[in-house]
């Protein structure tokens, strides 16, 4: 089983070494920062801090994927949605329900406003969406006249809360553990398996390949004790965060669409030759079209996020985050060309950075330095992957 | 006899699963004017591309000996320092800049690296006198006639010194005045400045007007060097040279079953995308049966692959007008996916480019045109694919370790057969096959042929567009020849032979 288990990392060593990567850095902050990074309550934090750069990233990779052309204004529709939020909920008195909606739709009309540039009038991406980067943080000034407005509470409950415990705390021994949260742990990992034995029992029927049953074992085990572990952090502290439910959703949305459906192939084909996804009767501009107005919506639910996190709507809000949501895509490996990376793949990136930020803020870093050290891990990872590709391409 | 400027002493250049070279031998005599002649594919480039130092010393086995000298180039810079200048086909001008700047690209005028640029006009408008160039120095590139840019290019050449000057194809893209006033210029060159000169062309009257020796290449190896003769050596003693291998069984043999005509495209007409005022296609009238193979032969840049891409869906050109009847029907196609939802498949001549997207494996390329039929509300069935992949890569018996291989890691020919792979998945019932077996070796190209044969006896209309006019003539039943953008004749496989179809060609081109 370990030859069989070497072979398998071997071969996706590409796939694995980020994953390694973010074990590595996890360690290393944990023994430097006396166990602090791990404690259940920075763990909550790790969360609450990063899910609306997740979100970007997970947008950013289907652009990316599109040919490698990136989305500069993601920052900048971030706060124009979190200021249309705020001028419609506050300032206005609209439903709250209401509000996210129209903000939502606000980041699609953005989205698609850029994605008309570029894919029907072929104006190079980092042109129209450093202009959007400009005119949305413009626009966002304009509805907040420069000043930051105070939010509704309910906000707040989407971004930093964690979901009600309707189970109850269970008691053992002297923790308190938030019932909910373990239920949906528990789920997780029974859906998991099943998914898993379910495909591998109708593959099998059909007379396909399947994974090596020992290797599928251990990669079960593996998996469900990451997650019973995360769910007993999780259950100590507060319990779930809303905002991880609606990003483990959207993540498993777009971790189907990415690999399961003619949308997301058409996605990899159009990055990986223009030209032949054309003549193979791909509608490769409607393609970048949906990548571009996907990025606006998700923009929009990340700056809503962010908004509720601050409780506020601030004209300074998102600034710098599209380099974040960039740089956690190519350090999960996805390629600057196009064609290549994983949604998986952008949110280990994006934890990376994230933790990076954390620990180096526990271990009070100065913040230039912090910055110092993401600069050279970004160019770090990628080089990394630039020379294992043009090694393995040597055939 | 004149002292030998260049010897080039057993090249042999290959090329992944491919002999390019073949042991040649030229000699090149000082001050002469060499015509290098062959079909496309023969060599005539890659040699030229040895001799200058494009494929580097190491690259290639055997001697060039320059002035008596061996050289050995490591790249362009090298063979120019030398006193060797190639012209290549495409031009390699930078657009946006002045003559003068362009006569001295790579070759300032400068001190320190600060341009001198009195001395670099006054140069340039020296050189452009000599050679005619009636425009100012700093005049822009594009804004002046394919004609005179290339001059510009020759203008390049001898600011550099040269003294052995190669051009490729010089008058492809030039009209009858252009190219005259060129040809009469490399005379005029080559008699008061003593420059050798070596020219690749297809315009064999031209050669004859203009060479002193030609020698014939096909296939990688050195058939012959004829002496021109005054009043210009007759064309069909080169074409028999060019063409006159003898046609061993490289082609499977098939019975044609002919049915009924079912596809057809009418009074076709295209303009350049980039020029609105370009005629690419002329009124181009073509048909093809159910169960035939035509041809369609004619020389590189002919307008044969922007014919079939107009055709596929608009995939090329501008204005495009015309009609396209399938099964005695007028459909329309305006974009790629209406054509194979009609049932048309194009196969790209640049499978590298435009047919494979190289880092997905074989089984995801092999199911892109037709992934609606693998899928389900949007939803691939994986099980399937691979199903499907595994069944075209058995049948089409593509060499791979896995159909999980990706496509760039396989040797050409199997690569084609995944880009055939993908358009039979596909099931079009009309098949336009663009330049099938470029590039790949004697053996997969064989496999090919029968992949094509099977195509046909399964009914369907398929056009196949080469430039080797031997694999033309081994698959077709009937052949359509095509110069300039018009089609110039048409004959049955009985009919055609190599020196009919060149004749044709060449009639048209000096008309």
């Amino acid at each position: 089983m370990i030859r069989k288990l070497r072979e398998a990392l071997r071969h996706n060593f590409r796939e694995y070494a980020m994953f390694f990567a973010l074990i590595a850095i996890v360690a290393f902050f944990g023994i430097a920062t006396n166990g602090i990074l791990l404690a259940t309550r920075n763990v909550t934090r790790l969360i609450y801090q990063n899910s609306y750069i997740l979100i970007l990233a997970v947008g950013m990779l289907m652009c990316i994927l599109t040919g490698g052309n990136i989305d500069l204004s993601v920052g900048s529709v971030v706060a124009l949605a979190s200021a249309m939020s705020g001028l419609l909920a506050s300032v206005l008195g609209w439903p709250i329900w209401l509000s996210i909606i129209l903000a939502m739709l606000v980041g699609v009309l953005a989205g698609a406003w850029q994605g008309y540039w570029i894919a029907y009038i072929q104006i190079p991406a980092f042109i129209v969406t450093l202009a959007g980067m400009l005119v949305f943080r413009a626009i966002n000034n304009i509805i907040l006249q420069g000043e930051t407005v105070g939010l509704p509470d309910a906000y707040k409950v989407i971004a930093a809360r964690p979901v009600a415990d309707f189970v109850g705390e269970i008691n053992v021994g002297q923790f308190g553990l938030n019932g909910t949260s373990m239920l949906v742990g528990a789920l997780a990992i029974l859906i998991y398996i099943a998914v898993t034995l379910w495909n591998r029992r109708t593959k099998k029927a059909k007379g396909y390949e399947v994974m090596d049953q020992s290797l599928l074992i251990l990669k079960m085990v593996l998996i469900s004790l990451v997650i019973a572990f995360f769910t007993l952090w999780l259950s100590l502290d507060d319990g779930l965060p809303i905002i991880l439910v609606i990003f483990g959703v959207l993540a498993g949305i777009y971790i189907f669409i990415t690999n399961k459906t003619v949308l997301g192939r058409h996605l990899y084909a159009l990055g990986g030759n223009a030209k032949a996804a054309e003549l193979s009767g791909i509608k490769t501009k409607r393609i970048l079209f949906l990548a571009y107005t996907n990025m606006g919506m998700l923009s929009a639910i990340s700056g809503i996020v962010y908004a509720g996190r601050l409780n506020a709507s601030s004209p300074i809000a998102g600034k710098g985050f599209e380099l974040d949501a960039i740089a956690a895509c190519f350090i999960g490996g996805a390629s600057a060309t196009g064609g290549v990376g994983t949604v998986m793949g952008a949110i280990i990136g994006g934890l990376i950075m994230g933790i990076l930020n954390n620990g180096m803020s526990i271990m009070s870093v100065d913040v230039f330095w912090q910055d110092f050290t993401k600069g050279l891990v970004l160019l770090g990872a990628v080089a990394f992957d630039v020379m294992s590709k043009s090694k393995s391409s040597v055939k | 006899m004149a002292q030998h400027i260049l010897e080039m002493k057993n090249i042999t250049k290959i090329f992944p699963g491919v002999i390019a070279l073949d042991k040649v031998n030229l000699q090149v005599e000082e001050g002469e004017i060499h015509a290098l002649v062959g079909e496309n594919g023969a060599g005539k480039s890659t040699l030229m591309n040895v001799l200058s130092g494009i494929y580097p010393f190491g690259d290639y086995e055997g001697d060039i000996l320059y002035k008596g000298e061996i050289c050995r180039f490591k790249n362009i810079r090298e063979s120019e320092q030398k006193g060797i200048a190639i012209i290549h086909q495409e031009l390699a001008l930078s657009p946006y800049m002045t003559i003068a700047e362009n006569i001295f690209i790579g070759n300032e005028r400068q001190k320190n690296g600060v341009i001198d640029w009195d001395e670099t006009n006054f140069q340039a408008a020296e050189i452009m006198e000599q050679i005619g160039i009636r425009e100012k120095p700093s005049a822009v590139i594009r804004n002046i006639g394919v004609g005179k840019q290339q001059l510009v290019e020759i203008a390049k050449a001898l600011a550099k010194k040269c003294e052995l000057l190669i051009l490729d194809e010089p008058t492809a893209a030039l009209n009858d005045d252009d190219a005259n006033h060129l040809l009469e210029l490399l005379k005029k060159l080559n008699k008061e400045q003593h420059i050798t000169c070596i020219i690749i062309s297809h315009k064999l009257n031209e050669i004859a007007k203009v060479a002193d020796r030609i020698t014939i290449i096909r296939d990688g190896q050195v058939i012959e060097t004829l002496e021109n003769v005054p009043g210009g050596i007759s064309e069909s003693r080169i074409i028999k040279g060019m063409v006159g291998r003898e046609m061993v069984d490289r082609f499977p043999k098939r019975e044609s079953h002919i049915g009924d005509v079912a596809f057809e495209v009418k009074n076709w007409t295209v303009y350049d995308p980039l020029d609105d005022e370009r005629i690419v296609i002329d009124d181009v009238s073509i048909n093809i049966r159910k169960g035939e193979v035509v041809g369609l032969a004619g020389l590189m840049g002919a307008g044969r692959t922007e014919f079939a891409m107009s055709v596929f869906g608009k995939a090329y050109g501008k204005n495009i007008s015309g009609t396209i009847i399938k099964d005695g029907e007028a459909i329309h196609l305006n974009n790629v996916s209406q054509a194979i939802d009609h049932g048309l498949a194009y196969v790209t001549e640049d499978r590298k480019n435009a047919g494979l997207v190289l880092i997905q494996d074989i089984r995801k390329n092999t199911s892109m045109a037709n992934l609606k039929s693998l899928s389900n509300k949007g939803v691939v069935d994986d099980d399937k694919e691979i199903h499907i992949g595994k069944e075209y890569a058995e049948k089409l018996k593509t060499k791979c370790s896995s159909i999980f291989q990706k496509a760039g890691n396989l040797s050409g020919g199997n690569q084609q057969k995944v880009v055939l792979s993908k358009w039979l998945f596909a099931e079009p019932d009309v098949l336009l096959l663009d330049e099938p077996t470029r590039g790949i070796d004697v053996g997969a190209k064989y496999e090919i042929y029968n992949i094509i044969n099977d195509m046909a006896s399964d009914g369907k209309c398929v056009l196949v567009i080469s430039s080797e006019l031997t694999e033309i003539l081994g698959v077709a039943d009937r052949i359509y020849i095509m110069n300039e953008g018009k089609i110039v004749g048409e004959m049955p496989k009985e009919k055609a032979t190599q020196e009919n179809v060149m004749q044709c060609i060449i009639r048209s081109a000096s008309n």
